[in-house]
């Protein structure tokens, strides 16, 4: 097993604008300055744009520790303090089921699925479906 | 029983870039020893959050891999030590919400949960040892009466 070259350290993480979302698609591997830089550059982001909405779609993501949880725990009150909403999409169930072993279940953050079910939940207005089932779309 | 077992490897920690080498080693080792898919993201979680602990908390350290076996079991035993300054109350340390600044506190006893053996040792001025051991497939479970 060869260790990978150290050049993809410290990647800034893609942030893609659809419309009134944004779309911040994290990496497989994230390293903790990319997570760091992570909260910043969102946040950056939806100041210098007129989304109302974040997406950030984990399901490349296999590991999700104390460190990241934190980090994707916090996105969400940033992103609310510049008026605009966050879904995370696609935590694998592996990470999930590690999540809550670990004592992280993340309770401020709003969930979907896959990225097309967060698109939409993200367009609703705050707090309409906070408790139902996310599944069950805009019924 | 217990078949003698050798140290596979030992990975410096010492940077962010060694964390996330150890997280993919753990991850290629766990997967080549059969661990299923969450039992391997139980143990990449719980070696991320030991291996930050060393980095951070005891400045730097290393991560000493053993496969280990028994019966027809297969395992991962993974130690984690530091010459930092050591815990002075590990029952303290072990318990959520306790951390010693910045961290959310869940580090050693989240990790502790992550893995079917746990042993913390460690002495003010003395660094730090975590020796964190899981199975390929869970051990039989003590019958409980209900």
């Amino acid at each position: 097993m060869t260790r990978p070259l150290p050049a993809a350290a410290g990647t800034h993480v893609p942030v893609l604008t659809l419309d009134d979302v944004l779309l911040v698609t994290v990496q497989r591997n994230l390293d903790d300055r990319a997570a760091e830089w992570l909260r910043q550059d969102i946040a950056r982001a939806v100041t210098e744009s007129t989304a109302t909405g974040v997406v950030i779609d984990v399901s490349g993501v296999e590991v999700v520790d104390s460190f990241l949880g934190r980090v994707l725990a916090d996105i969400a009150p940033t992103v609310k303090l510049l008026a605009a909403q966050t879904v995370l999409a696609g935590i694998r169930p592996a990470v999930a089921v590690t999540l809550v072993e670990l004592g992280l279940t993340l309770p401020g953050l709003r969930t979907a699925l896959h990225i097309e079910q967060a698109l939409r939940l993200v367009r609703e207005p705050c707090g309409a479906h906070d408790d139902t089932n996310p599944r069950q779309g805009g019924v | 029983m217990h078949v003698p077992s050798t140290v596979a490897a030992r990975l410096p920690i010492a940077s962010d870039m060694d964390l996330t080498w150890i997280r993919q080693y753990v991850r290629q080792v766990t997967a080549e020893l059969g661990f299923g898919l969450v039992q391997q993201t139980k143990l990449v979680t719980a070696a991320s959050e030991l291996a930050r602990n060393a980095l951070v908390h005891g400045g730097g350290g290393e991560m000493e891999v053993t496969q280990v076996a028994r019966g027809r079991v297969r395992g991962l035993r993974l130690v984690f030590s530091d010459s930092g300054p050591g815990i002075a109350d590990t029952e303290l340390a072990l318990s959520d919400g306790y951390t010693s600044g910045g961290g959310l506190g869940l580090g050693l006893g989240g990790a502790r949960r992550l893995v079917h053996e746990f042993t913390l040792d460690s002495r003010p001025g003395q660094g730090t040892t975590v020796t964190i051991t899981a199975w390929a497939s869970e051990p039989p479970a003590p019958r409980k009466a209900v």
